[in-house]
């Protein structure tokens, strides 16, 4: 756990000036300059260091799997409605009110195994680690409405290309404060015909927020765009002034 | 003691000169010593290392692909020497870097869907395949707009046999009527549009030049060696045997490649056991070398590699009042393509020219008339393009295969290690990972093993059966 949280700040240290981030990263620690200066000097450790990240994968794709165990013996919507718990995240039939939550521990309420034959209406998995993968889950809910990956660090463009799936009924889509997402991806919401409320705000990769957000409410005219958490002043070089 | 912490120049004292000569001294002991780099001969490093075992010639993305997947697939740490020759360290012609950047599944022929999606999905998980420990990680800048084609009634009908294979190879496609396509594209004129088929997932177009970089990172830390230089020839040896008919056939083995320095008479002869020809739009030039196509006429041997370099045009335009966020990229009946770049209101924008008319090739000059031919298509197409600019042009090569326009992948009959992946006519660069791993599981395993491309062997060109893709941009 300690050598875990110790590769990851040494890849940090290693990449300080990241494309996403325009943050200056603040002088690393001893640990993790250590670690590096060892993985550069030593080829075990550099082994060492990329199993960690191998882990780090292998870890993300277990909690990725496609539930077809349970798809086949209980049927699309229960399958959906426990990968979702199982991501800790919530959802909410079509038809009912309360929505089925798991707990910071990972608990839930089982009773959602009664309802065989409801489809999931709204999808709450803000900061999870749904991915590409993971939305194989929830192809079959084709009356979905809701989808919130807000804040979500595996959410990436290529996600964003799969909601076509969803096209004739999502209406609300929240993907704010996903570090992955580029204006590439933001061009394939356009499929989305159906999406009356989208949430862009705070997406660290975005270099021109202002210029997308009018682009995206050009591109789907019956939505509404909310893009908050930018800062929209400008620039000025003050080198160019002097002399 | 304070008054002995070392200064700016490391010295102790003050900068006496017995410091310096005891300095100079060290240095020279370091040299001397066994485990330095220093030797009395002059040595140029810049040359391939004398042996390798397998001699790619072509640094563009099919070749750099090639080299990472063989070290993928090495059994052993360093079960394979693999060499990567580039001829231009600045990559001025090569047709990786001067590419549209499109990868799209909408093809007639299953195996070019095929290969399509594959590297669709590599690219998907490019940061698993080649994230290097320590670097930054790779952003293909890839934008999911997805390819629009668009038909007229005279290949209406090809467009629905193409959506089937389409659909049944697995690509997610979708025909659209002319009402479904001006409800989801109002800046298009539907004129003589019958149908159009949008590509709805794994289409788009992303870097290339970050493409090449993430493939040459990840395969020299894996330790490939890369050559600047030219091949200029090879060493063979030949082995000749008659047929029942008395025929002689002359089958050749390549012993030594001679890669020659950049701007310099210097060669180095590599030893090598496979030669892969990646060249691209010069590897016609690279089998002349080995006397492929030089023999008599009807006989194996006087078969060429049909593949030459073929120049086409990009012009990048300004219109303010263009489509936006969600132009596709658009391929018309007529054959004038254009996409978005970037999101200041520029398109990139060519057209593959007649067969009559193809430009000459011994240069990468730009034809600025050529442009007059596209814009009536284009302002026909897409109304707002009628007051447009053009702000600036470029040309690459095509390496076009003149048979049938698809790529050849495989050995040669008679060069018995010199294998072949090139001749793909334009959609080299988004075939390139799936080629790669194809070329890499024909060397190392001996057979395709994931994906069959059989099909594209030079069988076909000496059988003279052409396996024509229809839809070719």
């Amino acid at each position: 756990m300690l050598m875990q949280r110790s590769c990851r700040q040494v890849t940090l240290l290693a990449a300080p000036s990241r494309y996403w981030s325009s943050i200056p990263v603040a002088p690393p620690s001893l640990q993790p300059r250590l670690l590096l200066f060892l993985s550069q000097r030593f080829h075990d450790i550099e082994t060492i260091l990329s199993w960690s990240s191998w882990f780090k994968n292998r870890g993300l794709r277990q909690k990725n799997f496609f539930y077809g165990y349970t798809q086949q013996n209980y049927g699309d919507n229960i399958a959906a409605a426990y990968y979702i718990l199982s991501l800790k995240g919530g959802f909410r039939f079509a038809g009912q009110s309360e929505w089925f939550r798991s707990d910071r521990r990972g608990k839930f309420n089982w009773d959602f195994m009664n309802h065989r034959d409801t489809s999931i209406e709204e999808v709450d998995v803000s900061n999870t680690l749904i991915n590409y993968t993971g939305l194989e889950n929830l192809v079959k809910q084709r009356g979905l409405c809701t989808l919130s990956v807000s804040g979500c660090a595996e959410v990436d463009d290529w996600f964003l290309s799969r909601l076509h799936i969803f096209q004739d009924t999502l209406e609300e889509l929240d993907i704010s404060n996903c570090p992955r997402i580029s204006v590439g991806g933001l061009a394939a919401l356009q499929k989305l015909r159906g999406l009356r409320r989208l949430d862009v705000s705070s997406l660290p990769r975005l270099q021109n927020p202002g210029l997308v957000a009018i682009l995206l409410e050009e591109m789907l005219p019956h939505c509404h765009v909310t893009a908050i958490g930018y800062d929209h002043s400008l620039i000025y070089s003050h080198t160019q002034t002097d002399g | 003691c304070s008054a002995l912490r070392p200064n700016r120049n490391n010295n102790i004292f003050l900068n006496t000169d017995l410091e310096n000569q005891f300095k100079a001294f060290r240095e020279k002991a370091a040299d001397a010593m066994p485990g330095s780099d220093w030797t009395p001969f002059e040595k140029n490093r810049s040359l391939p290392p004398e042996r390798a075992d397998i001699v790619i010639v072509g640094g563009g993305v099919v070749g750099w692909s090639i080299a990472y997947w063989l070290k993928q697939k090495e059994m052993i740490r360093d079960g394979v020497r693999v060499l990567v020759v580039e001829r231009d360290p600045t990559y001025s012609q090569a047709s990786t870097v001067l590419s549209a950047g499109g990868i799209r599944q909408q093809f007639s022929l299953p195996e070019n869907i095929h290969l399509s999606m594959i590297s669709a999905d590599f690219m998907r998980n490019i940061n698993e395949h080649l994230s290097v420990l320590n670097e930054d990680p790779v952003d293909l800048q890839f934008n999911h707009s997805g390819y629009l084609f668009l038909a007229s009634e005279k290949v209406a009908h090809i467009m629905e046999e193409n959506y089937r294979t389409q659909r049944y190879a697995g690509a997610k496609v979708s025909l659209l009527s002319t009402t479904q396509l001006k409800e989801k594209c109002p800046w298009i004129n539907t004129d003589g549009v019958v149908l159009a088929s949008y590509g709805l997932e794994n289409e788009g177009w992303f870097d290339p030049w970050m493409l090449l970089n993430a493939f040459r990172r990840k395969a020299i830390s894996m330790g490939v060696y890369q050559c600047f230089g030219e091949v200029t020839g090879f060493r063979y040896t030949t082995n000749t045997m008659t047929t029942a008919e008395g025929d002689t056939v002359d089958f050749r083995r390549i012993k030594y490649a001679n890669v020659q320095m950049p701007n310099s008479l210097e060669y180095q002869p590599v030893e090598c056991a496979i030669v892969v020809n990646a060249a691209g739009a010069f590897s016609g030039k690279v089998a002349e070398m080995m006397g492929i196509g030089l023999g008599l006429k009807d006989t194996i041997a006087g078969i060429p590699l049909p593949v030459e370099p073929r120049k086409r045009f990009i012009y990048v335009v300004h219109c303010p009042n263009g489509p936006g966020l969600d132009t596709p990229f658009l391929v018309d009946y007529s054959g004038v393509y254009f996409r978005r770049e970037g999101l200041g209101g520029n398109y990139i924008a060519g057209m593959s020219p007649e067969e009559e008319e193809e430009p000459e090739t011994n240069n990468l000059e730009v034809d600025h008339q050529f442009f007059q031919k596209i814009w009536p298509h284009l302002a026909h197409r897409v109304p707002a393009f009628e007051c447009l600019k053009v702000t600036s042009a470029w040309a690459g090569f095509y390496d076009y295969n003149t048979f049938d326009q698809n790529g050849i992948v495989g050995m040669h009959p008679l060069v018995n290690n010199m294998f072949f992946a090139t001749g793909f006519s334009g959609h080299g660069l988004q075939h390139s990972p799936a080629v790669g791993r194809a070329m890499a599981e024909l060397i190392l395993d001996g057979g395709f093993k994931t994906l069959d491309l059989s099909a594209f062997s030079f069988k076909r060109i000496m059988t003279k059966e052409p396996m024509l893709e229809r839809n070719i941009v």
